[in-house]
């Protein structure tokens, strides 16, 4: 009992003390805080650095996310290119866990220290892949897939992949 | 049974198996890739490699063992392997980064992804890091038709297209070329592969050099595929089927395995012909004609309405059902029109044939094989019939049956069947017998010990003659009846197949006198002889168990069009089954025709209220194969628009009628409940599949694999509040990712996932042994089982059977007997509506041989005239075609007018314009591939 | 003071307690801000002491609804009854010598009614929910009150003793000398517990306890009903401060200062202290809660009674 009674006259005494601590929160619309670039807030598509779409509809961010609130359907471009005929996030589900950019195998799925997401209407929290899409590679400025994968697309053939040998001859006998 | 100890642990396995096959259907998890349980073990891929141990001590001892290849090493009593130990683990993650050494780094944009085998194998091993510096090879891709993408760079080398491309489905244009760590898999030149089951290359394939098509330009993962059971609708064998859904469209199709039908493979044209339900033929809305012939989008209680009213009071009603709608749909028209009014949908001599398949299946002493029969067949005779075409899964079939001559030879020697390369080496082109007697070059004849190409007629003479060798009624220099009925008397399981290709009743009787005959003449320690009658449709054999053998045919419906007021026509085409001029007759006599359909047919282009009926994807049904076996289809995805399936629309119509038949009837289930109680032969179909009841672990079972992904974004873009999941009352399964994919009977199995095996290799954690039946029984119920009551029957055998042969064929002047030339791809309805084969539909010909072409002095590619202005058709030469008879191709647009058996005359068409030749397509759409 | 005198004082004191409850729900809010690090609510007027009228604008402007499941007459008269409760207990708070509205010579048990009475509030708050939740928060409410109300009296007792009158401005001249909460500190501290768990504020606001209850007794409670609990809430707050003041810290007494600022002084400073316990103190479990009034606070008060009972007797004798 007195023991308690002590604790809890201890914690009264350390919150008073807190009377003269400085203020933790900020005054926010008129104050920003300052958001690391790694800040899980909301999402956007990215480009590659030659600027071409860099999402190739793998479904990987839909499968890693959580709450399923990642929708795509994948397409091939004419230059052989996979690419999301629509690629859609519901915000309103969102929960800003940041999976779909860990899941990326191309960099393409980023989250930005934007988290001023307020709408009225729930619907409008539904993104298609022209809100979501940016015109820049956001943290990765070199990754660019196809120059590593070996599919084949228009101006990178087959062997100029990188670490790729030219393709070969298959009549040709020498080793 | 042999016990043997792996990892310490005592384990009984079936003699003769090899250790892999044993790990796996312990539940171990063993990696391989190069062996497939129906193609056996070559020990190529050096990726199921395991310890073994000489004895215990050896064990103890450790670090004595030798690494020995889990597919090559039979089990012995008494054997000890560690799977783990002495670094066989290390081993076996050192291969596969040697067979990754080339692998592309393009996983993301691989169709195979997600259910890759080699991603599953490379998991499971633990192999990350690439070690090697050297640059990686490449390959250029081949174009290999509209069905099948290559990507040759993530080849592996397994070898196992090769395998089954060419030992396997006796494909001859897909090879392995070049050498050393060259070795490419592809054609000797670009171009459409050949085989009629290349498909399966995409299931065989480990890895994603092979991939389907039509799936890689629209595709969706493994895990996002709503999946339900299905079963194939492109022909009567019944394949086992897994069609996958996404928003809204079929994806793709995959074989459901079932041991005692199609096994592990389909063949292209279920693989590749279901995609119809995606086609924009598909119907929508209830549309109903208005005075000025325009149809006009009506509500469904609108067209409820107008369907009950032209059902009611007085209106003499005629309903045309259909063989390929199910069952279910089938009965329910008939008792909406009564029995008299009701025609099976066949025309005259289709259901002829279809009552005469039946009637001769359920009175012949010979056994009705399932296709896993077929396979265990060592002599068989085709009569009158181009399986690859007709019945495809069957010829598959044939191809490995004919090797049970090299089976034997290795168990002489006392080789396992699943030494491939040992068995394959020890029978060279030694095969069981096969005979071919057909009216056009067959895609069999290459494994066939002889072909004749002979008139119909002929033909059923051919097997009447072998039927009285058999029986010994006849002298012995008769050939080739001799050598025929020779071949089938020494054999173990003698195998007889005809069908209704031909359209000739004598070839069914002539077969079925053959299996009868042997089935008598059979000694005791033989297995008994298998008749196989193959017919036309999905559940043609279940049309004629539901109609009476006197069920108005089509024709006979034409006849008295003048006294039917309303006719409703239940998922036909009927301008395909009958000539213009009949179909007209009998639709321009009728006041009011209704045609429930899912796909824009010419029918029901014609009909004043036209009914939009959902596809084998979107509905329940049971269907009847060609061996009597009942099986049922799911829906895969909820009907879109207003499509309902057939049966709800007929089941509404009775309802609103206050039909005394449809007063118990509230569901589906009740349905079949109902239809096995009124018709005898059907008895068993409500054993084809467990009813709505049924549960597993207390709830349904999903359609949706665990990760099924973008449940609150996929109808985000109509409204972002999601709606309930789609209650599905009217089977076991919902549409839902909840539930338990384990233990549920066979004919419920939505999709093959297991812990660790994403790809279709986790098939054998369903198996009760590999290659065995599912662990939850095989799907379906056979309806015309005879095995058990042979004996009972073989007395009265005989009563079914036509005993006297028809007269021989005689080629007359002016007149050509048409005969049928099938095609894979177009001889099926719903199959052509699909688009990913529409290149490779052709348009339609005629054959005949050279002498009758110089007689009617045409070349190839000319035009022919047939009859009075019946058709107008391209002119192909073939010299196999029997002279007086003419190869049409059947069921492809143009030669609706022709009847089989059919005699016309020929004409050289002057105003025929040869048709331009296709581009041939040399590349797969860019220079970059 | 004569009659008119008394009313007119009546109707300042009752805007006063209405509009300084009031007042501080911001208050608080603002006094939690700056022990919990943070700022609270600043946004409306000087220092957001606009809040206070926002909220009310927000609360009167609130559907006035009434759940059909409830009992209707119950719901609406529940939230009227602790509002009156705590306003009569008003009456009897001497604020300076001659500054109260009646000077009664059992204003202590006055008091003590008055307080006890707000228990009805809650409870059939509570039951005329009609719904799960409340009705948990209306019993717990019940037994809490029940059980802390005995020694809540019974450790006033010992400044009955010492004063020996029930006169509260007979209690505050005898604190001249001495206040009481040195002899009494016993009490003082009982009559603290006592006194927070009779206004069910935190730590001991189980009837509402929000992480078991949604919101207790209040669950189904909105608009202006609902501000009349919160009103009811910090006029009971308020009441308490001004007992304790009266009672053990020598009421209006004090130098140089006018008694009526001395009196709202001291009052301020419990408040702030009660505000602090808020901040600082977690909720104990019922069962917590029941076992500290029965086992240890009752026996405490007791003691109190009994120790302070004897030293009047022997200065007596």
């Amino acid at each position: 009992m007195l023991k308690s009674l002590r604790s809890q006259l201890t914690t009264i005494w350390t919150i008073l003390q807190h009377s003269f601590s400085r203020c933790e929160t900020v005054q926010y619309p008129e104050q920003k805080p300052y958001l690391a670039p790694r800040y899980r807030g909301r999402i956007v598509l990215t480009t590659d650095p030659d600027g071409d779409e860099r999402c190739v509809a793998c479904n990987l961010c839909a499968v890693a996310c959580p709450v399923d609130c990642i929708a795509l359907q994948q397409g091939t471009r004419e230059d052989g290119r996979w690419y999301p005929e629509f690629f859609r996030i519901n915000f309103s589900r969102c929960i800003m866990c940041g999976m779909c950019e860990e899941a990326c195998p191309t960099n393409a799925i980023q989250l930005t220290p934007d988290f001023e997401m307020c709408e009225y209407d729930r619907q409008n929290m539904v993104y298609e892949k022209e809100h979501l899409q940016i015109d820049g590679p956001g943290k990765y400025h070199d990754y660019n897939f196809y120059r590593v994968s070996g599919l084949a697309i228009k101006g990178k053939d087959k062997g100029e992949a990188q670490n790729e040998a030219q393709p070969i001859d298959v009549k040709s006998l020498l080793p | 049974m042999p016990v043997i100890t792996i990892d310490n642990q005592e384990y009984s396995v079936k003699e003769g198996d090899n250790l892999l096959q044993a790990c796996l259907g312990l539940g171990l998890d063993l990696p391989y890739f190069c062996w497939h349980p129906d193609m056996g073990s070559i020990g190529a891929c050096r990726q199921c490699a395991v310890v073994q141990y000489q004895n215990t001590e050896d064990y103890r001892a450790g670090s004595r063992g030798r690494i020995v290849m889990g597919c090559m090493t039979q089990v012995t009593d008494g054997a000890i392997f560690s799977l783990n130990g002495d670094k066989a683990s290390e081993f076996r993650k050192t291969i596969v980064e040697s067979l990754m050494l080339n692998h592309p780094h393009d996983c993301p944009v691989c169709a195979e992804g997600g259910e890759c085998h080699l991603q599953d194998m490379t998991v499971m091993t633990g192999h990350r890091d690439r070690h090697y510096r050297g640059k990686k090879n490449t390959h250029r891709n081949q174009y290999l038709g509209p069905l099948i993408h290559h990507e040759m760079n993530r080849c592996i080398t397994c070898y196992r297209c090769t395998r089954y491309y060419n030992n396997y489905a006796g494909g001859k244009d897909l090879a392995a070329m070049a050498a050393h760590d060259h070795v490419y898999f592809g054609r000797h030149q670009e171009g459409v592969l050949e085989s009629e089951f290349a498909g399966n290359l995409v299931e065989v394939c480990p890895t994603g050099v092979f991939t389907d098509k039509s799936l890689v330009n629209d595709y969706s993962r493994k895990w996002d595929l709503q999946s339900a059971p299905s079963v194939c609708t492109h022909c009567a064998v019944g394949c086992n089927t897994l069609p996958g859904e996404r928003y809204g469209k079929l994806k793709r199709v995959h074989n459901r395995y079932n041991d005692e039908v199609n096994g592990y493979f389909l063949c292209d044209r279920g693989r590749f012909g279901a995609k119809f339900v995606n086609s924009d033929k598909r119907i929508n809305n209830p549309g109903l004609r208005d005075e000025h012939g325009r149809y006009n989008i009506i509500d469904p209680h609108q067209a409820l309405h107008q369907l009950v009213e032209a059902c009611q009071g007085d209106n003499n009603i005629a309903a045309i059902g259909s063989p390929r709608a199910s069952v279910e749909a089938n009965f329910l028209l008939k008792t909406l029109a009564g029995e008299q009014h009701y025609s099976p949908g066949f025309n005259a001599q289709e259901q002829s044939l279809a009552q005469l398949a039946l009637s001769l299946q359920q009175h012949s002493a010979a056994t009705i094989p399932s296709i896993k029969d077929i396979e265990c067949a060592d002599a068989i005779f085709i009569l009158g019939e181009d399986l690859t075409h007709s019945a495809p899964r069957i010829a598959l079939a044939l191809r490995q049956s004919v090797r049970n001559k090299a089976y034997a030879l290795a168990a002489e020697l006392k080789l396992q069947p699943w030494q491939d390369a040992a068995v394959r080496n020890l029978a060279q082109d030694q095969r069981s017998p096969l005979f071919v007697a057909a009216v056009t070059d067959t895609r069999l004849d290459d494994i066939a010990e002889q072909c004749h190409h002979l008139a119909p007629d002929d033909i059923a003479r051919l097997g009447y003659a072998v039927a009285e060798q058999i029986s010994g009624k006849a002298n012995a220099s008769d050939e080739p009846a001799n050598t025929i009925a020779q071949a089938l008397l020494s054999a173990q399981r003698p195998l007889i197949i005809a069908g209704s290709s031909c359209g000739n009743a004598a070839i069914m009787q002539a077969a079925a006198a053959i299996a009868d005959a042997l089935a008598l003449r059979k000694n005791e320690n033989a297995g008994n002889s298998m008749l196989c009658l193959t017919l036309p449709e999905a559940n043609s054999l279940g049309q004629a168990m539901l109609s009476p053998n006197e069920a108005p045919s089509i024709e006979a419906l034409a006849e008295r069009a003048y006294k039917i007021d309303t006719l409703i026509v239940l998922e036909n085409d009927l301008f395909r089954r009958a000539p213009a001029a009949v179909v007209d007759k009998l639709l321009q006599s009728v006041t009011t025709l209704i045609v429930l359909d899912s796909l824009e047919t010419p029918t029901l282009a014609t009909s004043q209220l036209a009914l939009p009926a959902a596809s084998v994807a979107e509905s329940e049904g049971t269907i009847v194969s060609l061996e009597g076996r009942a099986q049922r289809y799911f829906p895969v995805s909820e009907c879109q628009g207003e499509r309902r399936a057939s049966w709800a629309w007929l089941l509404a119509c009775l309802k609103e009628l206050g039909h005394p038949e449809a007063a118990n009837i509230h569901r589906f289930d009740d349905i079949t409940l109902a239809c096995s109680a009124a018709q005898p032969m059907l008895k068993g179909i409500t054993l084809a599949a467990p009813d709505h009841f049924y549960r597993n672990a207390g709830v349904k079972i999903p359609r949706q694999p665990q990760r099924y992904s973008g449940r609150t974004a996929m109808r985000a873009n109509v409204s972002v509040h999601e709606p309930k999941q789609t209650e599905d009352d009217e089977t076991a399964l919902a549409y839902t990712m909840e539930g338990l994919n384990r233990h549920q009977p066979g004919s419920l199995l939505p999709f093959v996932w297991s812990p660790g095996w994403n790809s279709n290799q986790s098939l054998h954690k369903f198996q009760t042994e590999t290659g065995g039946p599912l662990k939850g029984g095989t799907a379906g119920k056979r309806l015309l089982d005879n095995r058990q009551n042979n004996n009972n029957q073989q007395k009265n055998s005989q009563q079914a059977v036509a005993t006297t042969a028809p007269a021989a064929f005689q080629a007359s002047a002016g007149q050509w007997l048409l005969v049928p030339r099938q095609r894979i791809f177009g001889s099926d309805e719903l199959s052509s509506y699909s688009d990913n084969l529409a290149e490779l539909l052709s348009d339609a010909s005629i054959e005949i041989n050279s002498a009758d072409a110089s007689l009617l002095q045409v070349k190839n590619g000319d035009g022919l005239s047939l009859g009075e202005n019946l058709a107008c058709l391209r002119v192909v030469i073939n010299n196999t075609i029997p002279q007086g008879c003419a190869a049409y191709s059947v069921g492809i647009a143009g030669t609706f007018n022709l009847t089989l058996g059919q005699r016309v005359s020929l004409q050289k068409a002057s105003d025929w314009q040869r048709p331009k030749q296709a581009d041939v397509i040399a590349s797969d759409g860019g220079a970059h591939v | 003071m004569s009659d008119l005198n008394t009313i007119i004082f009546g109707l300042v004191l009752i805007g006063g307690a209405v509009g300084g409850a009031a007042v501080l729900t911001w208050f608080e809010r603002r006094l939690l801000g700056i022990w919990q690090d943070r700022l609270g609510p600043n946004r409306l007027g000087p220092f957001g002491i606009l809040q206070v009228l926002a909220d009310m604008l927000k609360l009167l402007s609130k559907d006035d609804w009434v759940p059909p499941f409830a009992d209707k007459v119950v719901f609406v008269f529940a939230p009227t009854a602790i509002v009156v409760a705590m306003l009569l207990g008003f009456a009897v708070v001497p604020f300076s010598p001659d500054l109260m509205i009646i000077d009664i010579n059992i204003g202590l048990l006055f008091f003590l009614g008055m307080t006890s009475l707000a228990v009805y509030s809650v409870l059939l708050g509570g039951l005329a929910s009609n719904n799960k939740y409340a009705l948990l928060g209306g019993l717990r409410s019940a037994a809490q009150m029940v059980s802390y109300e005995v020694f809540m009296g019974l450790s006033l007792m010992g400044v009955v003793m010492l004063s020996g009158s029930f006169s509260l401005r007979d209690i505050v001249e005898a604190q001249s000398d001495m206040w009481f909460f040195i002899p009494q500190f016993l009490g003082l501290y009982v009559f603290l517990i006592a006194g927070i768990a009779e206004s069910h504020r935190l730590p001991f606001d189980l009837p509402e306890a929000e992480h078991e209850l949604t919101a207790g007794f209040h669950t189904e409670y909105g608009g202006m009903k609902f501000a009349m609990f919160m009103l009811g809430e910090y006029l009971g707050l308020m009441l308490i401060s001004c007992m304790i003041v009266t009672l053990f810290f020598g009421g209006w007494l004090g130098p140089w200062l006018p008694p009526v600022v001395w009196f709202f002084l001291k009052v301020f400073i419990v408040i702030c202290f009660f505000i602090l316990l808020r901040c600082a103190i977690p909720r104990p479990r019922y069962d917590q809660l029941m076992s500290l009034g029965w086992k240890y606070m009752l026996p405490l008060a007791l003691l109190n009674l009994l120790v302070t009972g004897a030293i009047a007797l022997s200065m007596e004798g």
